[in-house]
């Protein structure tokens, strides 16, 4: 990789303004952004640690929601979020291997929004919102396609916070050589209906599957996706599959997470 | 450069690196440490896993400088006092848990790592731990039975070294 | 039982203990004093004219030595292509050159341009950014039936098409073949890819070159199979250095798997720049680097024909193979789709009539060569889905099939109709083996049970016979290959008994260090501790031709066996003497020399202080010390056999498959350690299941390599393969080599890809899909759940 100067303070004040530099960036777990800066795709002038502030670390409930701070690694919240969101700290413990898990982040997995992330599925079918060191951002304006998102320069998520759904599930179809998802489908059911968000199909990245949150929001269950699919168009086409089986994944995992909701 | 230390195998080392320096190469380059291997840049296949803080890692995506003061352990710290194999090494051996012995060292950190995690695993608990480390030689079988067997548990349907 | 230590002992391996600990010594392990680092600059465009290369720049950055392009390499040598093809003509085989770095022309992605040395690595490659290169993009080509056309833009130039060769064999039998063809019951034909494969052992390649010019001494060290064959290669034909002035170290290797066989561009531009720099300097592969430059295996698309006559006989068998060479010739590539493939397509059949013939063509890619089982994967894979898809269109049990056609046990010798000779075999044994391991009766009742959770269970088979130990070398040489291919070995007895042994095979994984003890303990009746196995270092071993094509063991164990005879005879000498009884009298057993018939003795150590202490010593008849050197040169291939079982489970919903269970039934001839036996086994296994259903190595039309790193190209991993069933109680021990042994190296990976495919398809047809006859490897989750809806 390019060299540069590392940083590790120790608030979020001292990050954001570390971050404030030229050509500076936030490092979290670093699982996807060091690969990245190996191939050289990647040239920050200053690489600034999140991993030394602890005040963006760990799983609370606070009523109905569950507040995970952005520097939370994936293996803590498989961890810490068992009891109180199942479905979410299932979707961690499925990320990467568990290596990875000790690293990763969520903040890191969802200012990166990589199409084929676990993560992004879970804040969208949740309705979360993501906290930074400016403002609260809904999961809906978050995700703003491939690699894309919401963020402003320098602007750096502090939590996310997920409202807690009465069931939900994630079902995800590794792509057998990354095992990042092929096709990841989260659904959650809340009380005023059910929300479905696909992951690894769209080329557009993570999106809400409208139609499969109508069905299921009259009737919570995979018989009620009975009859529905999901278009190719716009889906990813890869050397591990077609738009048209992405498509056909879609309505396999979600009605898998349907049936699999708790 | 910056002046990077760490406590590596109970004992406090130091060296320079750059904010560049990965883990890996700073065990490697820097303290001597060959034991830890790299064999990809993707942090798919493992050879580098070292215990950070007693967690599992991939050295190769953890920049040297971001770990200053932390407790590391690696492949060269796992034998016992007496510098015999311990207990999940033995059983590597025992088992015919390696061949070229390059995936070995990533492979017995995360090994143990479940272990400490889960110490009564079942064959796909194994299996599915492992996903992070690649063996291209063993085709898993025995890398499987000899974490099996280090856990204490009954491997006997099958052929062991004698 | 034997005793610990001895031949047919599961004996613990002796290099693991440094291995598990951490203090293996790997090639990038090594550091030299004063060493410099290399970074190579490669091609980004599969294709194209170089037009300049300005390194001012770079040269100016922190750190930057030198930096070396095709022009400093005038006066070198190419890289040497080891074997020579003769087409069906009787021309020889279109020849490129093949430089160190890209002269002219760039003609794969990752072909090396420019090398930059600097202090470190970071350094090397922040300045090879800042060469300025001006490359002009020609058009690639990457399909080889289009690179056939008259109009395809040509990989070489000076070439006259991009056709390597068109190999026919056996060319006499063709009219024959053809006439069986026109009057066969029923013909079965099949087209089908064998996929494009990285070998990817887990150590990238490392080259570090060291040079002392107060003795004019070259020295390498490098992760290869075969250090002597790199410094016959790189002294005499790319550097010119003679091998006394040449060191070739191979120290501990971290897999092979053919792809560490090749002499490659890296290694000796290190050597050469170390002697330019008068410094040492050392090259290591990034895993990115090693998609592009490894060697890589398999890529053939092959059409087969199989003929039968009523009785359901096997009377003929077709074929005709389109094999990638990439872009240049590397060190075997030539002989893989030819006489490591074309020599095995009568398989485990009495068909009397074969044709074969094999276009090997040049295309924008990476090189091509042996990876594990080299042609007879791609050989067993095309029989054994053929022989198959017959089996069903007859509506015959492909059991029953085999069987019928089987080359029985009282037929050995047998004399095939593509140029060899099997001398041992029973095939009926193994079949028998694997069907009752792998409870082959009770499959029915598990399919019904899997179909009452929506899954389709299927059962494939698959009988391989491979020919390794190679290989004789005059039947070599008069194949076209450029070298000889015994084995060597050295057995040195130290004074007070010990042993060290210089062997020319060399161990990347396969514990020799463990076996090869096992042997000569065995023989002599010591403790295998006493017995050192060096290897891997052309300053100590004598000239051998390294491991590979499951060769250790049945050429260069068989070296050893005769090395060692020749030291027990010296020795049963000494004994004679110290014992004054006739040599015709000694036994030699349990390490002790007895005069037979009485109590009279002499231990294995009172005889080896005799012999470097000869006090007492007949020295007017014979000379003191004990030591011995043996080269053997095999008379035949060994033939191991062997009959695989796959079940799998079949998520219609997804595509995917599951292995549920593997069967491997084999006929290795005599083991030496059954521990080690087996976990060969397991690998190629892995391998083979890697090939079926997740493997591929993919370029886009333009030659950009898709699947370049383990993003993508998807590897087997722990929770993709179950645990194997794996048995080697079926002996026919090889009829030519002192130990009876046929290697097991390579097995696994050449009867496990059709095995799998096979079940595949009997899941899919049992589920309903007739339509589906085949899927081309690997079958993926989309393309099993594309075939089963393909309309």
């Amino acid at each position: 990789m390019y060299n540069f100067d590392f940083v590790k303070p120790a608030s979020v004040e001292d990050a954001v303004a570390a971050l404030s530099g030229d050509e500076a960036q936030p490092l979290s777990g670093g699982m996807t952004l060091l690969p990245s800066m190996k191939q050289r795709l990647n040239a920050p002038a200053t690489l600034v640690s999140l991993t030394g502030i602890d005040a963006l670390k760990g799983v609370c409930r606070d009523g109905d929601m569950l507040v995970i701070g952005a520097a939370t690694p994936h293996a803590v919240v498989a961890r810490d979020a068992a009891a109180d969101y199942p479905a979410l700290a299932e979707l961690a413990g499925q990320i990467g291997d568990p290596m990875v898990r000790n690293r990763g982040t969520i903040g890191g997995s969802l200012a990166n929004n990589d199409p084929s992330a676990c993560y992004p599925a879970a804040a969208l079918a949740s309705g979360a919102t993501i906290v930074t060191d400016k403002r609260e951002i809904a999961a809906e304006e978050f995700f703003q396609g491939m690699f894309a998102t919401a963020l402003d320069e320098g602007e750096i998520i502090t939590s996310v916070k997920f409202p807690i759904p009465q069931k939900a599930a994630y079902a995800k179809f590794a792509q057998p050589a990354s095992r990042f998802a092929l096709t990841g489908a989260f659904v959650a059911q809340y009380a005023d209906g059910a929300r479905v968000a696909i992951t690894g199909a769209s080329e557009n990245g993570v999106f809400r599957w409208s139609e499969a949150e109508t069905a299921l929001s009259s009737n919570f269950s995979a018989d009620a996706l009975n009859g529905l699919a999901a278009s190719a168009d716009q889906m990813i086409g890869d050397l591990h599959g077609t738009p048209e089986y992405r498509a056909h994944l879609v309505g396999v995992m979600t009605r898998r997470a349907v049936g699999a909701a708790h | 450069m910056t002046k990077v230390t760490l406590t590596v195998n109970g004992r406090s080392m130091s060296g320079q690196a750059e904010g560049r320096t990965l883990l890996s190469s700073f065990l490697r380059e820097e303290l001597g440490l060959t034991g830890t291997h790299v064999g990809c840049d993707t942090s798919q296949c493992g050879a580098c896993v070292v215990h950070v803080d007693g967690q599992a890692v991939k050295s190769c995506t953890v920049l040297a400088q971001d770990v200053e003061g932390a407790n590391v352990t690696t492949i060269e710290g796992m034998a016992n006092a007496d510098g015999s194999l311990n207990t999940l090494q033995q059983a590597f051996q025992d088992h015919h848990g390696l061949q070229c012995g390059f995936c070995t060292p990533g492979m017995v950190m995360a090994a143990s790592s479940l272990l400490a995690e889960n110490p009564k695993p079942t064959e796909a608990e194994v299996r599915h731990y492992l996903e992070g480390n690649i063996c291209r030689c063993t085709g898993y079988h025995n890398i499987v039975k000899a974490v099996m067997a280090a856990s204490g548990q009954d491997v006997s349907d099958t052929v062991a070294a004698e | 039982m034997p005793k610990d230590g001895g031949i047919g002992a599961s004996t613990k391996r002796r290099e693991d203990v440094r291995f598990l600990t951490g203090n293996g010594r790997y090639t990038d392990d090594i550091n030299l004093r004063g060493q410099a680092h290399a970074f190579f600059l490669r091609s980004q465009v599969a294709h194209g004219k170089i037009n300049t290369i300005d390194t001012s720049a770079a040269e100016a950055m922190d750190g930057v030595i030198r930096i070396f392009t095709a022009k400093d390499f005038e006066g070198v040598g190419g890289v040497p292509c080891g074997w020579l093809i003769t087409d069906k003509h009787g021309q020889p085989m279109q020849e490129p050159k093949h430089p160190v770095l890209a002269e002219g022309k760039v003609r794969h992605v990752g072909d090396p341009i420019a090398v930059v040395i600097a202090e470190t690595l970071d350094q090397a490659r922040d300045a090879a950014e800042a060469i300025d290169l001006d490359i002009e993009d020609l058009p690639a080509v990457v399909d080889m039936k289009a690179a056939l056309s008259a109009d395809a833009p040509k990989v070489h130039d000076e070439l006259s098409s991009n056709l390597c060769y068109d190999w026919g064999f056996v060319e006499e039998n063709k009219a024959a073949v053809d006439e069986a063809f026109a009057s066969a019951a029923h013909v079965t034909s099949l087209e089908l890819v064998n996929q494009r494969l990285i070998a990817n052992p887990m150590e990238p390649r490392v080259a570090v070159g060291d040079y002392d010019p107060w003795n004019d001494n070259s020295t390498l060290y490098t992760t290869s199979q075969n250090p002597h064959v790199i410094r016959l290669l790189m002294g005499a034909f790319v550097l010119g250095i003679p091998e006394h002035k040449l060191r070739v170290v191979a120290p501990d290797v971290g897999g092979g798997f053919g792809a560490k066989i090749f002499h490659y561009a890296e290694e000796a531009f290190c050597t050469f720049a170390a002697r330019q720099l008068k410094r040492p300097v050392k090259w290591t592969s990034s895993r990115s680097e090693a998609f592009m430059s490894d060697a890589h295996g398999r890529d053939h698309v092959t059409k087969i024909e199989l003929a039968l006559d009523a009785e359901n006989n096997f009377t003929a068998i077709r074929t005709e193979t389109y094999a990638n060479m990439g872009a240049y010739l590397s060190t075997f590539a030539p002989s893989v789709p030819t006489w490591l493939h074309g020599t095995l397509m009568a398989g485990n059949y009495r068909t009397p009539l074969i044709y074969v013939n094999v276009k090997a063509v040049f295309t924008n890619t990476v090189p091509v060569d042996a990876y594990r089982g080299a042609g007879r994967p791609e050989a067993t894979f095309q029989l054994e889905r053929v022989v198959d898809k017959a089996a069903r269109e007859l509506g015959v049990d492909p059991v029953e099939l085999r069987r019928q056609n089987f080359i029985k046990a009282d037929q050995f010798p047998y004399a095939t109709p593509v140029a060899v000779e099997y001398d041992t075999g029973n095939y009926d044994a193994t079949m028998d083996k694997m069907l009752e391991l792998s409870d082959y009766a009770g499959f029915a009742a598990r399919a019904e049970e899997s179909k009452k959770r929506g899954k389709l269970r299927g059962f494939g088979i698959a009988h391989y016979i491979e020919a390794c130990g190679i290989a004789p070398s005059n039947l070599v040489g008069q194949l076209g290959a450029r070298a000889g291919l015994y084995e060597s070995a050295t057995v040195r007895v130290n004074a007070t008994g010990s042993i060290s042994i210089y062997t020319g095979s060399h161990s990347h994984g396969q514990g020799h260090e463990t076996t090869f003890a096992q042997v000569v303990a065995d023989m002599i009746g010591i403790d295998a501790g006493q017995v050192e196995i060096n290897h891997g270092d052309t300053a100590n071993t004598p000239m051998g031709m390294g491991t590979y094509g499951s060769r250790s063991l049945a050429v260069g164990g068989s070296a050893l066996v005769k090395a060692t005879n020749k030291v027990i005879n010296k020795a049963k000498k000494i004994a004679a003497h110290l014992l004054e009884a006739s040599e015709a009298d000694i036994e030699l057993a349990d390490g002790k020399f007895t005069v037979a018939g009485t109590d009279k003795s002499v231990d294995w150590a009172g005889v080896t202080l005799a012999a470097y202490v000869p006090h007492n010593y007949p020295l007017e008849s014979m000379e003191p010390g004990l030591e011995e050197t043996a080269f053997y040169d095999p008379s035949n291939f060994t033939y191991p056999s062997g009959a695989y079982g796959c079940e799998v489970e079949v998520d219609p919903d997804t595509g995917e498959v599951e292995i549920i269970g593997f069967t491997a039934a084999d006929d290795f001839g005599n083991v030496v350690n059954p521990m080690i036996v087996e976990g060969q086994v397991h690998g190629g296994l892995a391998q083979g299941i890697g090939q079926a259903l997740l493997e591929r190595c993919v370029y886009d039309a333009d030659g950009q390599l898709v699947s370049g790193s383990y993003m993508d190209y998807a590897m087997p991993r722990a929770d993709n393969v179950p645990n194997y069933t794996v048995d080697h109680s079926c002996v026919t021990p090889c009829t030519h080599n002192p130990l009876g042994v046929k290697g097991c190296g390579e097995a696994g990976a050449i009867g496990s890809p059709p095995a799998v495919i096979n079940a595949v398809i009997d899941a899919l047809q049992r589920g309903g899909h007739s339509h589906v006859t085949h899927i081309d490897m690997p079958a993926s989750p989309s393309r099993v759940w594309a075939a089963m809806n393909a309309k």
